[in-house]
């Protein structure tokens, strides 16, 4: 018998990944993990859950909530985060914005997106977290596709992206300042279509969202805003209903939905191959402002 | 599916851009809204055709300028292999960038344009691949269209680059005419070049054989975490985290634990899903043991009969990547080397290599950004190391400045000794 030791293309990104979450849990004093309810947050929490089994999660997990959510997406977070017995840390842009730190924008096109970095920097600052774990990956957009697995921040939370450590074989570089702190990506490897085949393959629940579904929506800037209390519409705005389903989850006000049938994740799937826009591009109106929004957002110490 | 990552080389303006845009247009993995940028963003600068080169410009500071100045990740598939691009900056100050995309590749895709033939950016690649011991070499030599898809060009650098190469150590070389601008070679064999038998660059790519580069000879587990539950259900569990780096561990193999010596069973490896038979690299795992002995994060299980080097001093080639200071002898630096840290002096720089010519220069004294040279070093604590050419994981090390924090330095382990 001969045996051949080959690992499969999603079983070496998560072999990757789950080495980067027991490197920081290591090297690290005060880490934590970022979660958004999106699709790629809940795969994070799937790899940490199995680099550490049988044991918890040695990390709470943060939420930096806009309070602009998709009420399912709340319902799935406190529900797996329970059942992972993991403790939950919210960070409000609703306080902060009731405590003058920030300034909510006005007018149709208001979003809490911008406000998040304060609340994110100051939660960091309060709870002392040295290092953040987060889901961002490198197919996602050109700034990202340079950024390191281990991506140091200053103590104002900014990203260098012109002084940024070599980072050789699986050895990862941690060693920061009081006050500076290290944002950690474990599937900077990962294309959206892994992220897909992988929540497939290990039968992970995602929020309904993700999936064809009824909803009131109105088109702005060719992408279809859900009808909500968070955003006001402008003239000519109509509201429709459509099937749809989204392809990211954030602010309810800026994270748009695709025209979609696909209602199992076999034909999310499908969808998600034969798709010819970026889901960046499709569906995050933050993204849109310039071909460079993402770098300078990131600078700033945007997630 | 396997996966094959490498790592892309070329000089400035051989069309390593083009290539890769090209690789990822002809392969469908260009979205509209991204072809539709650069489509406005050729238009703003001027260009007659839409320019490939801007799918791969990531930051601002580089469509400024125009360079490609940090190592960007790309990802493609095909239905054959999944692929992933360490796209690395061919500009002379940036070796760092390249010995840092290298660094886990299978693969190095070098770049020549077939007018120029070889140049000095060509050889420093070449020698690059073959220090960072990437299995497989592949020279594209580009702009087949420019010399009329003439045989005889092809087969000049193909020769300049053999005689050059024989004085590196490298494994699989293949060479493949190629025009990025117009797709020959590319994925399709091109009906310019007839003369031409090999593969394209895609199917090369898709058919060149990686599963057996991996070291499953000598088992190495450098522990990372320990896994204690405090809970009920598990009150006596105790097992020990990390990536398999070397060989191939199960059930009963008898280990040894460095570096206390003491030796064990393997109870378990465990995983999420349950324990497995058996586990090799790189398999993220948890192994437990029969034996109640004292093991943390920086120990070494292995087996008895084939241990790693272990010894607080060690030869290496040492690439500097800091432009703030420089590496002399007794400076002092911390090394990260598995999922060790101790600190580390060097004792001795034996000598400065120049990677044109290869000449070692024995009267150099120091390591200044983007220099390689041999040194001597040693450390604060025994390190459990193989040499590099035998055990990529095991045989590299970097080195962290301990008062600005930043990784100055790439190390690959040459052997034992001082
Ligand atoms: N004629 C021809 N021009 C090419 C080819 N590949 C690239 N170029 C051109 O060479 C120039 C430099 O290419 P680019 O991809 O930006 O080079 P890089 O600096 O290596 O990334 C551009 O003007 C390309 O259009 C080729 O195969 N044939």
């Amino acid at each position: 018998m001969t045996t051949t030791y080959e690992l499969t293309d999603l079983d070496q990104l998560e072999a990757e990944s789950i080495h980067i979450f027991r490197e920081v849990a290591a090297e690290f004093e005060r880490p934590c993990l970022l979660f958004s309810g999106g699709k790629d947050s809940i795969v994070m929490l799937r790899l940490a859950e199995k680099a550490f089994s049988p044991a918890r999660l040695p990390f709470p997990v943060m939420h930096v909530d806009t309070g602009h959510n998709f009420p399912e997406v709340l319902d799935f977070r406190d529900r797996r985060l329970a059942e992972l017995g993991a403790r939950l840390v919210v960070a409000s842009v609703q306080q902060s914005i009731d405590e003058g730190r920030v300034t909510e924008e006005t007018g149709p096109r208001a979003s809490r997106n911008r406000l998040q970095t304060t609340t994110l920097l100051d939660a960091i600052g309060e709870h002392r977290f040295d290092a953040l774990f987060g889901g961002a990956r490198r197919d996602e957009e050109k700034a990202r596709a340079k950024e390191r697995v281990y991506s140091f921040r200053d103590e104002f939370g900014q990203w260098d992206p012109k002084n940024q450590r070599p980072e050789l074989w699986n050895l990862y570089n941690g060693c920061i300042r009081q006050g500076e702190h290290i944002r950690v990506f474990p599937i900077s490897n990962w294309t959206e279509l892994d992220i897909w085949e992988y929540i497939r393959r290990e039968g992970i629940e995602i929020p309904s969202i993700y999936f064809a579904h009824q909803r009131p929506v109105f088109e702005r800037d060719g992408m279809w805003l859900a009808d909500s209390e968070y955003v006001t519409r402008m003239e000519g705005e109509e509201v429709v209903n459509r099937t749809v389903r989204y392809r990211t989850v954030g602010d309810m006000s800026c994270t748009g939905a695709v025209d979609s049938n696909a209602a199992t994740i076999e034909q999310v799937i499908e969808e998600v191959g034969a798709t010819r826009i970026t889901e960046r591009g499709a569906t995050r109106a933050d993204d849109r402002v310039s071909e460079a929004a993402m770098e300078d957002r990131k600078r700033e110490g945007y997630f | 599916m396997e996966l094959l990552r490498f790592a892309t080389a070329g000089s400035v303006d051989d069309g390593k851009s083009t290539l890769i845009g090209r690789l990822l247009y002809d392969t469908k993995q260009i979205f509209q809204d991204q072809l539709e940028a650069i489509e406005r963003t050729s238009e703003q600068m001027g260009n007659e055709y839409t320019n490939l080169a801007l799918l791969t410009d990531g930051l601002r500071a580089e469509r400024e300028q125009g360079i490609t100045i940090d190592v960007a990740h790309r990802y493609f598939a095909t239905p054959k292999r999944k692929f992933i691009i360490a796209d690395t900056p061919g500009h002379i100050q940036y070796t760092r960038n390249m010995v840092t995309g290298a660094s886990t590749a299978d693969l190095a895709l070098v770049l020549v344009d077939a007018r120029n033939g070889i140049v000095e950016q060509s050889r420093r690649h070449a020698f690059l691949a073959s220090l960072l011991r990437i299995p497989h070499l592949v020279v594209c030599v580009n702009k087949m269209d420019l010399v009329d898809y003439d045989e005889a060009a092809f087969e000049a650098v193909k020769a300049e680059f053999r005689e050059f190469a024989m004085k590196l150590d490298i494994a699989d070389l293949t060479f493949i005419p190629v025009s990025a601008l117009h797709g020959d070679n590319i994925v399709e064999r091109s009906p310019n070049m007839s003369w031409y038998e090999g593969s394209s660059l895609l199917h090369h790519l898709e058919e060149v054989h990686i599963a057996s580069d991996r070291n499953h000879v000598d088992a190495r587990f450098p522990v990372q975490y320990v896994i204690r539950p405090q809970s009920d259900a598990h009150h006596d569990y105790r097992g020990y985290a990390g990536t398999i780096v070397g060989g191939v561990f199960k059930p009963g193999d008898e280990v040894m634990v460095l570096p206390s010596g003491f030796t064990s069973t393997v109870a378990s490896v465990d995983t999420f899903e349950g324990p497995v038979d058996e586990a090799f690299s790189p398999m993220a795992v948890t192994i437990r043991l029969d034996d109640d002995i004292d093991v943390s994060r920086g120990d070494m299980i292995c087996r008895p009969g084939n241990q790693p080097n272990a010894g607080q001093d060690l030869q290496a080639m040492v690439c500097w990547m800091s432009e703030a200071s420089r590496l002399a002898p007794r400076t002092k630096l911390a090394i990260k080397h598995t999922t060790r840290t101790a600190r580390a002096m060097a004792t001795d720089l034996q000598y400065r290599l120049d990677i044109n010519s290869l000449h070692r220069d024995e009267s150099a004294e120091v390591l200044a950004l983007n220099e390689i040279g041999r040194v001597t070093l040693r450390c604060t604590q025994p390190l459990f190391f193989d040499e590099y050419r035998r055990n990529r994981a095991t045989g590299s090390f970097v080195l962290v400045d301990e008062t600005t924090n930043a990784t100055v330095a790439a190390g690959m382990i040459i052997g034992a000794g001082s």
